[in-house]
């Protein structure tokens, strides 16, 4: 066999600035420091709610400095972006089937969103009742 | 025909699960958990719950495996996905290492939400 | 409409010492030109040392694969009006080595391919005489999206995991995988799955979606990888569950 000298073409740091499916393919993927910074969020919460009233008002108070109402906001949109493309990807990721049929991809992302909003629902009413 | 080989066992199709749950979890359960402690609380949207209650919550048996579940598989999907993310945006080589420290991260964290999770109960 | 169009075409000659070059090319414009029919034009008409693939015309033969303005595209169903007034970038596929001009080295996927086991695999070995394996047009149904596969390799083009990783086994040959093991006639779900759960199997894909979007079949190769995680991982379970041969 001939040997061809084939040209290896290099693939650039910055390939996903140049399309926007590959940018928010990227962005998608950062949600997860973002995850990670509620979780530690979160077990801060917890552990000033079990020290006793005033860490807990400290707690909250610190939560409304600026800095970190500012990082809550941005994470949070990451958030977001994580909610909407998780339960978008679902259908095509499992193949949900209702007596043998596949079901509609519409209904399925719809479905999510019900599951979304009655957790949401159920941890409000846990939380402030 | 070949004789069935026993199966390897694997460490990816767990963690994969693993991810997966902490997707869902993300997506379901933390929203809600983030508006509420993270903005309405704190900016004063909505009065915050006085502490007895949420005391009683948070110390209950079954919020605390539920909330200790729920932050293992977080903490696996933000470092798997992290992990990813450094090999695939930043084209890092040293893929072990990369591995070890992001999933070493999440086991540190998880260790981290047991202590302070009993601390509170 | 302008009359002519700009083609800014990738040249790379093996043996000459530089990499690749772009050259420009005018062709002409009209509404029913691909523009695999703009390269045709200039192979004919200007340059007859344009080196590039084609043959059938009409979306089949998977071909005639190039990057188009950065977009994997089959040249013979991508319209140079869509891109008017130009420039109009043309580009060998993505992800590949180049070997001339628009000419890439598919050698890479000749060698994975095979290793899914994309033909039916049986336990019995039955001959002609035995009769045929008979299926019914809902099992048709259940592989029949994936079994459009042309091997035009834009998927693996638009893969920016195959792109870092050339280890990884890539879009179509995972998605062939799935086609032959849904195929009710077929016994070797196993033995691919031995290959697929490997690390360069599978897990390897982050779920970036473009190869789906890029496919001129509507494959739907993401959805293959993500239903197969599931598969593997479940198996896994059942494996640790029932470790000795109860499936």
């Amino acid at each position: 066999m001939t040997e061809v000298r084939v040209h290896h073409r290099p693939i650039s740091t910055w390939w996903w600035t140049r399309k926007p499916t590959y940018f928010v393919f990227v962005m998608r993927e950062l949600s997860s420091i973002f995850v990670a910074w509620f979780v530690v969020y979160l077990l801060m919460l917890v552990y000033a709610v079990g020290r006793g009233e005033a860490a807990y008002e400290d707690f909250l108070a610190w939560a409304a400095t600026p800095w970190v109402v500012v990082l809550n906001v941005v994470a949070s949109l990451f958030l977001v972006l994580h909610v909407v493309t998780w339960f978008n990807l679902t259908p095509q990721a499992m193949d949900v089937r209702i007596r043998g049929q596949k079901a509609p991809a519409s209904l399925v992302v719809a479905s999510q969103y019900v599951g979304l909003a009655v957790v949401s629902a159920f941890v409000l009413w846990l939380v402030t009742r | 025909m070949t004789a069935r080989r026993p199966r390897k066992r694997r460490i990816e199709p767990l963690v994969w699960l693993m991810f997966s749950g902490g997707g869902v979890m993300a997506a379901v359960f933390l929203p809600v958990l983030v508006f509420l402690f993270a903005l309405a609380f704190p900016l004063g949207w909505i009065s915050p719950p006085d502490h007895d209650h949420l005391l009683a919550v948070v110390g209950h048996p079954v919020t605390f495996l539920f909330l200790l579940g729920m932050f293992v598989v977080l903490l696996v999907h933000s470092a798997h996905r992290f992990r990813y993310t450094l090999y695939d945006g930043l084209q890092l080589k040293r893929k072990r290492m990369v591995a070890v420290l992001c999933y070493g991260a999440a086991v540190v964290g998880s260790i981290a939400a047991v202590v302070v999770l009993w601390a509170a109960t | 409409m302008a009359d002519s169009i700009r083609l800014e075409v990738t040249r790379y000659r093996p043996e000459g010492d530089s990499g690749p070059e772009v050259q420009e090319y005018d062709v002409p414009l009209r509404k029913e030109w691909t523009v695999l029919d703009g390269l045709n034009h200039v192979k004919d008409e200007v340059d007859t040392t344009l080196a590039f693939r084609w043959s059938c015309r009409m979306g089949i033969c998977g071909s005639c694969g190039m990057n188009v303005d950065g977009e994997p595209k089959l040249t013979c169903a991508t319209f140079l009006s869509d891109y008017a007034p130009g420039p109009v970038r043309v580009e060998p596929l993505a992800n590949f080595p180049i070997v001339r001009d628009l000419v890439v080295d598919l050698y890479d996927f000749m060698e994975k391919l095979p290793r899914v086991k994309p033909w039916i695999i049986r336990d019995d070995d039955l001959t002609v005489i035995d009769g045929e394996y008979l299926q019914t047009p809902e099992e048709l149904d259940a592989y029949k999206q994936f079994s459009m596969c042309i091997n035009c390799m834009l998927c693996y083009a638009a893969c920016p995991v195959y792109g870092l990783d050339p280890e990884f086994i890539g879009p179509a040959a995972i998605a062939l995988a799935e086609r032959y093991d849904l195929d009710s006639r077929d016994r070797g779900a196993r033995e691919r799955l031995d290959v697929l759960i490997e690390h360069e199997g599978v897990w390897g894909c982050t779920f970036v979606g473009e190869c789906t979007r890029v496919c001129p079949k509507h494959v739907d190769p993401a959805g293959a990888i993500q239903r197969y995680k599931l598969k593997a991982a479940k198996e896994n379970v059942m494996a640790f569950l029932l470790p000795r041969g109860a499936r």
